[in-house]
């Protein structure tokens, strides 16, 4: 095992120990979110692609075919747009929605919070970067093998991802190649989430108390646990299916099944099975996208209304209930896979119910903005955005918990307006108001607020005009998973999908000032100071950006729990968690 | 050098890591579990054979192996007041840690044979889903096991050290992997014995 004070010892690092190997948490913290950057443009571009053939089917799109021999003279094929919407979901939910909220933000910000020095294993931290790289790397392989990459979709479900080659182009090596990355990448959350679960076990400061621990490192400490029990599932699925691929055996692939004309060498296996082990990973994931956001929003709310948060302990138990639960209602994602009716209907009773905890935790934000004077700065804009977004979103899943409702509506775009509000934009939400709340700490300069609205504003409006209308076209009959809906009685749908088309363009652009903000303002932002924001927790009691061993050679002593805003403090309206003044009541009420 | 206030007041990081990896071994084994009843019970293709016998004979291995890595800290509660680790104790110590290295590699030994002895009668990986899950859990186990001969080699190396609180951190950390990989071999093979 590592020992946590070894990349304390040497105050000289070679460079590529400093930079690119290196075992500092902040360190590998900005590299996860470099990663996901360059991730989230990937799956960025392709949902362009797939938008542009959407709205007009049957113009070329300039350029693609020089790029991706698949798609020869610019033409998307069915095919290819399937390839497409598989890379995009893989990426984005592995690489951005797990990678920048949870490995990024919680690596740099969490042992900070703790008042740690380290993670409690620098170097299994530093391989879980490196193998989450490796991960990104093999699954972007998957475009350049011949016949490209697979159409299976992020869920990749047997026997089609199973098979072979049989089942379609990209299914052969692309599809291999998926398995595998999708291996390698549980491998370095399972590093990553034993050291997040461990450093805040057993490195927490004196007087960090788990009642005085930030909601932040609650939320990622809790996430943690959700991937450790998630990923370790996942992980023997892919196994399974890689051996289905490229040993013969038939785990999920069932007997006499004809594939292109050829029967398949495989007898007995059970398609569902691969469903049940991919979704009893895939919805706690959901969760695992979503709940650093919970806790990001719980943390700058309080900053930014100068008031503690309305139930602290009542949102830790939800944050609790909702991951209990996340781990009893995955077959609500197969009413419609042909498992037993009855079934659905004991997967649907706990999807409802959590939607309680769930709808607690939004209802103490909105009680906790009630009578606040909001501090407007771009944080707090993303962090009202996040609570908007995840109430459009959480409402729509209402529906689609009843399976009688779920039938009409699961392959339709509902569920695609659903999922992207719910878990993508308030996810994205949750992430954009983490970057302009702990920029100043990362990269120790401010970012353009000006700028940032801006991005707010245009990004707010933009994905209601993307994500709304697909509900309306879900109802309307609207498959999803289509390439184009080019037959007559899908015509009427092409306006709206036109219409959404342009505004994820939109979206997208504007997203160029997200962009140009980030990298202008690392270089010439004005310069940060400690806390900028007069927030409690202990990552602002230290510079901006924090020395090596984040807090100069001391180690801070807690006294406070992270919530004490709006009270006469020696500094202000708050007392920071390490201030030895007396504890104070919130001077601030409701009424 | 560390004292001994040092030990008390820093925790044992490498041993909450471990309880966390026995937490996540134990749900992918139940994967690899509930895997392997839905399929039994999916389609009548099921073959049954006979565990090879050999497997009974590496079962009191691993348990062996659990007992010498015991006895390698003399059994009795260590004496936080030390601090280097008297010469002819780390000898001591160092030689009950091979030992179970040993075992541990006859154990793994073991397992080549029997996966000989299976693909021999034409028992093979592909051959039938119960084949496959017996070759697909024990060379799971078998890589786990890999990583406690890894940890075991760290154990004596810090022994050989002699800082007595470094090695005992690591033995506390090590041993108690290495107690899980015997019990989850028992498990295993109580679950090939009994669906196999």
């Amino acid at each position: 095992m590592s020992n946590p004070h070894s990349s304390h010892d040497v105050p000289q690092q070679s460079f590529l120990r400093k930079y690119v190997f290196s075992l500092d948490h902040k360190v590998i913290g900005r590299q996860y979110l470099d990663l996901s950057l360059v991730a989230v443009t990937t799956g960025m571009i392709l949902s362009w692609l797939m938008r542009l053939h959407l709205g007009w089917p049957t113009k070329a799109i300039p350029f693609l075919g020089a790029i991706s021999p698949e798609a020869a003279g610019g033409i998307i094929t069915p095919e290819y747009y399937l390839s497409l919407m598989t890379m995009h979901g893989t990426i984005m939910v592995f690489f951005v929605l797990t990678t920048a909220p949870f490995a990024g933000f919680g690596n740099f910000i969490l042992p900070l919070q703790i008042g740690a020095e380290d993670m409690a294993f620098p170097r299994f931290n530093m391989m879980s970067f490196w193998v989450t790289f490796v991960a990104f790397v093999v699954l972007l392989a998957a475009f350049f093998v011949p016949e490209g990459p697979p159409l299976s979709g992020w869920t990749a479900y047997a026997p089609l991802s199973a098979v072979g080659k049989d089942a379609g182009p990209g299914q052969g090596w692309g599809q291999t190649l998926w398995v595998i990355s999708i291996a390698i990448f549980c491998i370095a959350q399972l590093l990553g989430s034993l050291n997040f679960i461990a450093t805040t076990l057993d490195l927490r400061t004196k007087g960090m108390t788990l009642a005085r621990m930030p909601f932040s490192t609650w939320a990622w400490f809790i996430t943690s646990v959700i991937g450790l029990i998630a990923f370790s599932v996942l992980l023997p699925a892919c196994i399974l299916l890689l051996l289905d691929r490229v040993a013969g055996t038939s785990f999920f692939i069932p007997s006499g099944l004809v594939i292109s004309d050829r029967l398949q060498p495989h007898s007995g296996g059970s398609p569902l099975l691969w469903q049940h082990l991919f979704w009893f990973f895939g919805h706690p994931e959901v969760y695992i996208a979503i709940l650093p956001g919970f806790g990001i929003i719980s943390q700058i709310l309080p900053a930014v209304a100068r008031k503690p948060l309305l139930g602290p302990r009542v949102f830790i138990g939800c944050l609790i209930a909702i991951a209990f639960l996340s781990y009893t209602v995955w077959g609500h994602h197969m009413f419609m896979s042909g498992m037993n009716p009855f079934s659905a209907t004991v997967f649907s009773v706990p999807t409802l119910i959590i939607t309680i905890p769930a709808a607690i935790a939004t209802l103490l934000w909105i009680g906790t903005l009630y009578g606040a004077r909001l501090r407007f700065t771009t944080a707090a804009l993303f962090c009202l955005g996040f609570i908007s977004v995840f109430v459009s979103g959480g409402l729509s899943g209402f529906f689609l918990a009843q399976p009688a409702i779920d039938s009409y509506l699961h392959g339709t775009y509902f569920v695609v307006g659903h999922f992207h509000f719910v878990m993508g934009v308030a996810a994205m939400f949750g992430i954009f108001a983490a970057t302009y709340f702990w920029f100043p700490k990362i990269y120790g300069r401010m970012m353009n607020e000006t700028l940032g609205k801006w991005h707010f504003i245009l990004t707010f409006v933009g994905v209601y005009c993307i994500f709304m209308p697909m509900h309306y076209l879900g109802l309307s009959g609207n498959v999803r998973r289509y390439s184009s809906f080019t037959v007559d009685y899908m015509k009427g749908s092409v306006p709206l999908h036109r219409f959404i088309t342009v505004a994820a363009l939109f979206t997208g652009a504007v997203q160029l000032i997200f962009f140009y903000n980030l990298f202008r303002s690392r270089f010439r932002g004005q310069v940060a100071t400690e806390n900028p924001w007069e927030a409690t927790s202990l990552e602002w009691t230290t510079s901006s950006p924090p020395p090596h061993d984040n807090f100069g050679g001391r180690l801070p002593v807690v006294y406070h729990g992270p919530n004490e805003y709006g009270v006469a403090g020696k500094d202000g309206d708050y007392i920071m968690q390490d201030s030895p003044e007396p504890e104070q009541r919130a001077s601030v009420s409701i009424a | 050098m560390m004292n001994s206030m040092a030990i008390e007041s820093r925790p044992e990081t490498a041993r909450t890591g471990v309880w966390i990896g026995i937490a996540t071994i134990s749900m992918s084994f139940a994967a690899y579990t509930s895997a392997l009843i839905v399929r039994q019970g999916a389609n009548p293709d099921w073959v049954h054979f006979k565990v090879p016998p050999v497997l009974y004979f590496n079962t009191l291995v691993v348990l062996a192996s659990s007992v010498t890595l015991y006895l390698a800290a003399g059994g009795g509660p260590q004496d936080p007041q030390l601090v280097e680790l008297p010469a002819t104790r780390a000898r001591r110590e160092i030689k009950w840690i091979y030992l179970t290295l040993g075992l541990g590699l006859l154990f793994l030994l073991g397992q080549i044979i029997a996966w000989r002895d299976l693909s021999s009668q034409g028992i093979t990986l592909a051959s039938s889903p119960s084949s496959s899950f017996f070759y697909l859990l024990t060379a799971a186990h078998g890589l786990h096991l890999l990583g406690g001969l890894g940890g075991l080699l760290f154990v004596a190396h810090r022994i050989a050290r002699r800082s007595a609180s470094q090695a005992l951190r690591a033995y506390r950390a090590a041993s108690l992997y290495w107690h899980f990989m015997a019990a989850l071999w028992v498990y295993v093979f109580v679950l090939l014995a009994v669906r196999i």
